[in-house]
Parts: structure tokens; C-alpha cells; sequence
């Protein structure tokens, strides 16, 4: 970095892109409107199960204003298919995993309570809904199917899978794990469940389609984590149209967390209906829409055992995990509980062997798919929670019991037994860092002055691992995965010497415009304000896989790092002509393409100039122009690690648990902007805290989604928290150019074992051994209550 | 249809709404100020806030037609020019939003909270601002917008 432009990689640049977002000047999906345009309104079952008998849309179609009712036959007529699976992952007995089809408008069949039986589009959004309460509806219910434990072999729920049971799935050596728990000094057994919960992006998704016949091609602006895929699936396998003729911009988005990564039927019933009406259509979904219909998360009930020899040395594990994943396959939902959890059952710890079982289940709920962290956070907590009950049983301090199974620092590359080779890491150093943060040495202290204060007090580990950028594409592939996993970065220099970034990721949230910027000025020397990241655009960039699985970094920022080394490169050539100088003798330092070991040298704004009017170029060797393009597959995930600790005080007359502090230590690798790498974990850990303490998806017996507003389902709000401590380690991943690791998932895997964990430790006391999320007050309470009674017996 | 007036952002505004437009929906369809956000259909996330009459308004919750004669400001119509008000300015160097949905709301309800508290403590911000949601940020940064905030417009 060239001194005087503090804004290179590691330092805590102020946002490019806040400006627009705290003047009300973003610009998402929902603020904006077509000439012309009309609104859809999807009527959605209010039953679990059911056939549709008939539907009337007579006295409807004769509403005010309305354009057009469609229906599941109107779809299959024309031919539209559904959205499909991006993993397939074989099952254990050799085959493949049930698909069932996924109509973008029901078509017999509804199968969970927000299921899409029909739109009405309308000349506004009020006609269109006062038109669907015109439509008649004749369902025949059928008998729901709500409880995972449950679910498999009860009442059929698609007609090509007579289980409900969407694979069945393993890794690992089942009998070497046997042996090892057979012959282990102790096997501690747990049941884990880890809760259903649901994203609640701030904004709630939204769709406009407009069909251009002059060009024959559609415009769909959506927000969406990842518009190439969108387009991609959308084109070939929903509305079999040219790839080329559909652009999908994706602009401002108001929050992800994996719930805008798929494509939703709402979206492409737009983009299908625009062309059949000649006339933009707009979809808003209202935030109850959003409870019903996007993506949940989690949702597993796993049965864990965990063998400990003599010294309480891990020496096998074995984990059966039931993953809900709802009444249609989503995108990823065969990805998140598979090879993006069984792979992280090793977690920090040098485990010898290790065998799990996943089948995933069809209920009759919506789907369920990746949320914040994708498997990651499931595996994680139930390894964290067992290792808490584990060293509660054997009578070890836990920070202890975890040290003693840590993977050493000196032990990488180190292979797991669940198949990842993670490269670097030390995880007894941000260990140490967290217990110091937190003054754990001081804790008994802390929980003594409460309990004279009435309250109970606990403190709660979680060291965890993640596995992040997932790659490389031939790996994903043998897999079952139907996606190459690179990221493409384009770098366009203009003749003046500013410089354009496109990148296939997408940035809804995370600071890409300021982030990437940085990596743009530190390795050419410019100011970021003469740097622009364009993003969610398919007719601007070439093709990209988007942003989930905190990859963006590791992932897209080394393919602009990428593109700027070649950028650099040709640079080099075009200043050795102009400096009469040798290619080889080049470098470039500070901004300036100089001749080594001389006074000679030309600024990067020269040779910009000159690559855009070659005048004197060297022509025999380079074309002119300067624009580079990368594609990056990496090597292999990348692996952040770290420990948090929560400290929370219970009040045993309400069941209130109280979050007082927070401590972490995570290991990111390279930090690009360590203010943005804060708030990442910042944002992390108040989505884990949510689902431990307050967030439920809470289906009824009948299918009815009880938590379906803000009324029923518990959002963490800022009096929930106290201030957050948050400090790192660096060990560089060894195989990206930038030693980056990804950070944006890490706070939400951590989190919900640590305040659980907390949890149980501050009711341990009184006997209690476990708890499940969330920790509600009625949920404390009781237990408080049971063992209570239980000591007077 | 009834007409309604009122003044927005300092400009006097009037047209014709129907009895049922709420609010929010006034603002940013019929005046295209689409910085006023939606996020939740009860009233409770707070990506909506606005001042009306100085008082900070959920306008999610507020027909169009009773804010007739009210003096309303939205979220563009608190800097000044390119100065940005300095709750703004705050929650700009203090890393205090993120995807920036809620952003608006937040900050609109961080302005009437430091207007009316002089020596807000963090557990006040906290609790002041029990009405808006953040999805992004963990309100750490929120918080510490709200505090340096606080000190600039001399509370």
C-alpha cells in the first residue's frame, strides 16, 4: 500500500456503500415500479394436506381489475417445470435420492399450509387479493404429517416415495466407530435437537418480470443471494427459454441468510405470467407470507454417542440425525444436512473414527434448507453439546476436556475421519484468548455473588470449526453436487485509470463494495473512492455462483485478486515498452510500474492511458485495453475456528434467562476489513442467541405454523444483549492468495452451544444436565420447577 | 376519494388517497419515497418509523388520512444537502447497519430517542429501541451509533 491511502487490506475502512442506505436512497426490490405493471397475489393452502378437488375461478375473473387467474394445470399446460435439487448425494445402499416434483403452482396436491394453488394478478395489489377471496377452493384434507420422530412410513406424502424418506445417507466407517465404542472406558449418549427456526431477512422477498417482445427476452429484477443461479435454473429447467434471454438483476437485498439463495415459485410464476399478459408483473410478499413460505432452517434430531477412553481421549463417535426438510426438495436441502454436516462432525478434535447416518425427512411443513452457517451450526452444536454433557459426566472442567482433544497446531494438514483435510488452524490459542476475555478463573465468584442476589449464574463453551467456500468443483461434483463451485471476477481499468469490479458474488449486507474495493486499492494502489464493485447484474458479469457458505471472500475475492495479478502482469509489459526496458526487470510497488534498480518508472494512471490510446505500445506482443478476467476453483474449503463463551444469569422466579457477557476468539485467517469482520460477528452471534433463547418454527399437530408474525415468533431485539467482546487469531489459510477464511457464518455456529451450554451449567447446580432450544422462560421455569421438586422428594 | 395534505420533508403535498391507504403506502407509492421501508404486516419491526409532528410513527400503523395537516419527515429529509444529520453520519462510523432495510426506521426512531433522553445510558438505547429489528447486525454497532450519536447532537 502506497503511503497515505490507509485503505488497503486490515484496515477498518468506513463503507462505500452506507451513504445510500442511510439517506433512504437503497434501492430494493419493492421500490420498483413498471410502466404498466400489474400485481400478483398467490392464494396459498390453509390446510396441511390435501387433495384439490376443484377450483372456480368464475366469479373471480369477473373481480375489478383482474388480468389473469392461473392455475398448476395452466403451468403444466405450458410445460413450466419446478425449481430443482443443486446435490444429490447417493444414498448408503448405492441409490439415488427420491425427487419428487415440485410444481410451481399445486397441482393436484397441496402439501403444506402456504402451499401456491393459485395467483391472481391484478391491475393492483388490494383487486388482486379481494378477487382471491372470490376464488372457490375444494380440498379434500388428508391426514398431516408434523412430527419429525415420527414421519417416516406415516401417511404418504408424494406418490414416488412410499416412506417419506428423501434419502438415506452415510459417512464413515460404521464398524471401526462400533469397535471403538464397544471396547471405549465410557460412551456417553445424548439426544440433540436442534430447533426449527426462520431467517427473517428484514426485507421480505419480492419479484418484478417484465417480457420485452421487441427482443423476445424477460427482465426479472428479485432479491436473490445468487442471480446467475436464478437465471440459470430459470431458463433451462423451469421455462425452457434461451439463457441469454433472460436478465435477472438482483439489487439492493435487505438481508439473506440463505433464504434468498433459492428460487422460489413466486418468481418464476412472474416471469412465466409477464409474457403471457404483456405486461410487468409485481410480487411483494407481506412478512406472514414469509413465515409460511421461505425456507427454514435447522430442524434435526440427532442420537449421539461419544466413546472416551481412560484419560477421556475421544476415541470414536457415532451420530443418527433425522434432518426435517419439509414437503418439496429446495435447492440445498440435501447439501445441508449431508456433506455440509457429516463433514464437520470432527469439529476441533482428533476423533479416530467416526460414522453417521442421515436420512432426510419429507413432512408435510414448508421446506427447509440452508440457514446462516448450513449444516454447519447442526453438527457443531450437537458435537458442543456433547462435549459439555460429556465433561459434566466425567467431571472435568470443559475447557479442559476440550484442550485435551484438540486437534495440536502442529498436526496440519490434518485429515478427519469424515473426509475433509482441514490445512491450518490453532485452536488452543483462541481458547486461552475467550477463557481470559471472560475472566473464566473468576467465575465461581461471579455465580456466588448472584445466588446472593437470587439468581443463577452458568457460563458456557462452544469451540467450534467451520467449513467455508465449499470447492473444489470436481470434488462437489463426485459428490452429487450439480454446480462448479469457482467464482469469476472481471477487472475493467478505464483509460483514466478508475477501475470497475464485477463479481459473481452477490452483497446484501456485507460490505463487498468496500471489502473487495480494499483488495483493489491495496494491490494497485488507488484510492477505493476510484474503485466500483457492480454485482447482481447478469448482463454485466459473466457468471457467478453468488454469496452463501461464507464464500465470498475466499472464494470471489481471490478471483479479483486473480484478475489483478493479470492486470499487473500486462501492466508490466506496457510500461517495459514504454521505459525501453526488459519485461523481466519490471515490477510494480506502490502504485508505479518501475525498472528495477532505476529512477525509471511510469504511475498506474500512465499505463492505463496508454493501454486505451497505444500510441507507443507494444503491439507485437499484447492487444490493447485493459480488462481481465478470472475464474478461481479453489483448493479446498477453507476452516475459520475459534471458541465463544456466553454468560447468562437465570431468575429462578421467572425462567428468564438473562445474556450478561459474551467472549470470543475467532480465527478468520487474513482480516481485509476488521470493522465489517466485527459486525459479521456481531450479526452471527445474535441469530444464534435468538434460536437458543428465543426462536421457535412452531408447527401444530394439524401442520398449522403457530409462529407465523412477529406476534408469535420471537425476534431478538437490542435489549436481549449486552455488549459483545470479540477478538481474533491468525493462522492464513495456506491455499488463497489473500490467506482469507470467511467469516460470516461463524457467530451463528458458535453461539446457540455456548448460551445453551451457559445455560445448563447455571441449572447444574439443582441437577440439571440438558436443556433444549429455545430456553425459554416457561421452558427454564419448568425445569427449575421439576428439579426442585424432584430434591424435596 | 378524500384529499389529503400535509407537508413532507418541508414541502407541501397534497392528492387524493383512498380512505384505506395506510401511511407508509402513501409515502412511498403515491410520493415515490421509497426509503420508508416494510418489513412486517403488525406492526412490529420498525423498518417504517417516520416523524410526524416531531413525534417518531410506526406509518405502517397510521392511515394516510390522519396525518392530514401534519408536518412529517421521512429518512430523506433529515440531512442536509450532502451533511449528513448526525445520527446518520453516526451509524455510518460506527458500522451501525448492515443489508440496510431496517436502517431508515432505525435511525428515525435513534433521533426522537436521543431528542427527547439527554444522558442515555446503553441499557436506555437498548430498550429505546425495543421497537425496531435488526436481522444484520447483533445492535452492538447499533448501540455504539446511538451513543456517538448522542455526543454529537450535544445530549
Amino acid at each position: 500500500m502506497p503511503e497515505g491511502i490507509a485503505e488497503g487490506i486490515g484496515a477498518s475502512v468506513r463503507r462505500k456503500e452506507d451513504k445510500k442506505f442511510t439517506t433512504g436512497k437503497g434501492r430494493y426490490t419493492d421500490d420498483i415500479n413498471r410502466p404498466g405493471q400489474l400485481h400478483a397475489f398467490f392464494i396459498r393452502s390453509d390446510v396441511a394436506h390435501a387433495k384439490i378437488k376443484n377450483i372456480d375461478t368464475t366469479k373471480a375473473l369477473k373481480s375489478d381489475g383482474v388480468a389473469a387467474i392461473y392455475t398448476g394445470e395452466d403451468i403444466a399446460a405450458d410445460g413450466v417445470g419446478g425449481p430443482i435439487c443443486g446435490w444429490a448425494p447417493t444414498n448408503r445402499d448405492g441409490s439415488a435420492p427420491k425427487e419428487p416434483p415440485h410444481p410451481l403452482l399445486a397441482n393436484g396436491k397441496v402439501r403444506y399450509v402456504g402451499d401456491h394453488i393459485a395467483v391472481v394478478i391484478a391491475e393492483s395489489m388490494e383487486q388482486a387479493k379481494s378477487a382471491a377471496e372470490q376464488v372457490k377452493i375444494d380440498l379434500e384434507t388428508l391426514a398431516p404429517v408434523v412430527d419429525l420422530s415420527t414421519a417416516i412410513g406415516n401417511t404418504q406424502i408424494h406418490d414416488e416415495m412410499d416412506d417419506n424418506v428423501y434419502f438415506d445417507w452415510e459417512l464413515g466407517d460404521e464398524k471401526a466407530t462400533a469397535d471403538a465404542l464397544g471396547s471405549a472406558a465410557k460412551v456417553i449418549e445424548l439426544t440433540v435437537t436442534n430447533n426449527r427456526v426462520i431467517p427473517n431477512a428484514m426485507e421480505p422477498r419480492a419479484a418484478v418480470a417484465e417480457y420485452d417482445e421487441t427482443n423476445e427476452s424477460y427482465t426479472l429484477y428479485t432479491s436473490s443471494q445468487n442471480p446467475h443461479l436464478t437465471r440459470l435454473v430459470m431458463a433451462a429447467f423451469m421455462m425452457q427459454i434461451p439463457e441469454s434471454k433472460l436478465h435477472v438483476i438482483a439489487p439492493d437485498v435487505g438481508g439473506g441468510f440463505g433464504s434468498k439463495i433459492y428460487i422460489y415459485p413466486e418468481e418464476a410464476v412472474c416471469t412465466w405470467a409477464t409474457k403471457k399478459l404483456r405486461r410487468p408483473i409485481k410480487w411483494t410478499a407481506n412478512r406472514n407470507e414469509a413465515f409460511l413460505g421461505d425456507a427454514h432452517g435447522r430442524d434435526h434430531i440427532n442420537k449421539v454417542k461419544l466413546g472416551l477412553d481412560q484419560n477421556n481421549k475421544i476415541v470414536g463417535l457415532r451420530v443418527d440425525t433425522l434432518a426435517n426438510l419439509g414437503a418439496y426438495l429446495s435447492a440445498f436441502a440435501m447439501v445441508t444436512p449431508t456433506y455440509l454436516h457429516g463433514t464437520l462432525l470432527s469439529g476441533c478434535y482428533d476423533i479416530p473414527t467416526i460414522y453417521t447416518n442421515v436420512k432426510g425427512v419429507c413432512t408435510t411443513t414448508v421446506n427447509v434448507d440452508a440457514y446462516r452457517g448450513a449444516g454447519r451450526p447442526e453438527a457443531t452444536y450437537l458435537l458442543e453439546r456433547t462435549m459439555d454433557y460429556a465433561a459434566r459426566q466425567i467431571g472435568m472442567d470443559p475447557a479442559e476436556f476440550r484442550r485435551i482433544n484438540f486437534i495440536p497446531k502442529d498436526a496440519f494438514p490434518y485429515q478427519t475421519a469424515v473426509a475433509l483435510q482441514y490445512d491450518i488452524g490453532d485452536y488452543e490459542t483462541p481458547l486461552n484468548r475467550a477463557l481470559e476475555m471472560i475472566d473464566y478463573k473468576g467465575f465461581e465468584k461471579r455465580r456466588d455473588e448472584a445466588a446472593k442476589r437470587g439468581k443463577y449464574r452458568g457460563i458456557g463453551l462452544s469451540s467450534y470449526i467451520e467449513a467455508c467456500g465449499i470447492a473444489p468443483s470436481a470434488v462437489v461434483g463426485a459428490l452429487g453436487g450439480r454446480v462448479g463451485l469457482y467464482e469469476s471476477a472481471v477487472v475493467r481499468v478505464d483509460p483514466t485509470g478508475t477501475v470497475s469490479v464485477f463479481t459473481g458474488t452477490h452483497s446484501h449486507g456485507q460490505g463487498h463494495d468496500t471489502t473487495f474495493a480494499q483488495i483493489v486499492a491495496d494491490k494497485l494502489g488507488i484510492p477505493i473512492a476510484n474503485v466500483d464493485i457492480v454485482h447482481g447484474d447478469t448482463d454485466r458479469i459473466p457468471f457467478g455462483m453468488g454469496t452463501y457458505g461464507s464464500r465470498s471472500l475466499a472464494v470471489g475475492g481471490t478471483a479479483i485478486s486473480k484478475a489483478l495479478d493479470k492486470v499487473i502482469e500486462k501492466g508490466k509489459i506496457i510500461a517495459a515498452h514504454m521505459l525501453e526496458a526488459a519485461d523481466s526487470d519490471m515490477e510494480f510497488k506502490d502504485g508505479k510500474f518501475a525498472v528495477a534498480g532505476t529512477d525509471k518508472e511510469k504511475s498506474f494512471g500512465e499505463i492505463a492511458l496508454s493501454a486505451y490510446v497505444p500510441h507507443n505500445f507494444p503491439h507485437d506482443k499484447l492487444e490493447p485495453g485493459l480488462e481481465e478476467t478470472a475464474f478461481y476453483d479453489p483448493l479446498n474449503f477453507t476452516y475459520p475456528a475459534g471458541t465463544h463463551i456466553a454468560e447468562v444469569e437465570i431468575d429462578p422466579a421467572t425462567g428468564v434467562v438473562e445474556l450478561v457477557d459474551w467472549a470470543c476468539c475467532d480465527d478468520f485467517g487474513n482480516l481485509i476489513n476488521p470493522m465489517i469482520v466485527e459486525g459479521q460477528v456481531h450479526g452471527g452471534i445474535a441469530q444464534g442467541v435468538g434460536q437458543a433463547l428465543l426462536e421457535n418454527a412452531h408447527y401444530d399437530e394439524n401442520g398449522q405454523l403457530l409462529t407465523a408474525s412477529y406476534m408469535d415468533y420471537c425476534m431478538p431485539r437490542a435489549d436481549n444483549f449486552p455488549s459483545l467482546q470479540v477478538d481474533y487469531t491468525v493462522t492464513a489459510c495456506t491455499h488463497n492468495d489473500l490467506g482469507v477464511k470467511g467469516c460470516g457464518e461463524a457467530g451463528a455456529i458458535a453461539s446457540p452451544p455456548a448460551l445453551i451450554n451457559a445455560v445448563v451449567d447455571a441449572l447444574s447446580p439443582l441437577g440439571v444436565t440438558d436443556m433444549t432450544m429455545p430456553a425459554s422462560p416457561e421452558k427454564v421455569w419448568r425445569a427449575i420447577q421439576n428439579a426442585q421438586t424432584k430434591a424435596a422428594e | 376519494m378524500p384529499t389529503v395534505s400535509m407537508k413532507v420533508n418541508g414541502q407541501s403535498v397534497s392528492h387524493d388517497v383512498a380512505d384505506n391507504t395506510l401511511l407508509v403506502t402513501f409515502l412511498r407509492e403515491t410520493l415515490g419515497l421509497t426509503g420508508t421501508h416494510i418489513g412486517c404486516d403488525t406492526s412490529q419491526c420498525g423498518a417504517c418509523v417516520i416523524h410526524v409532528n416531531g413525534a417518531s410513527v410506526k406509518s405502517c400503523t397510521m392511515l394516510a388520512a390522519q396525518a392530514d395537516g401534519a408536518d412529517v419527515t421521512t429518512i430523506e429529509g433529515i440531512a442536509n444537502g450532502d451533511d449528513l444529520h448526525p445520527m446518520q453520519q453516526a451509524f455510518h462510523e460506527n458500522h451501525g447497519l448492515q443489508c440496510g432495510f431496517c436502517t431508515p426506521g432505525m435511525i428515525m426512531s435513534a433521533i426522537e430517542l436521543v431528542e427527547t433522553n439527554k444522558n442515555l445510558s446503553e441499557q436506555d438505547i437498548r430498550e429505546g429501541l425495543e421497537g425496531n429489528i435488526c436481522r444484520c447486525t447483533g445492535y452492538h454497532n447499533i448501540v455504539k451509533s446511538v451513543q456517538d450519536a448522542a455526543q454529537r447532537m450535544g445530549g
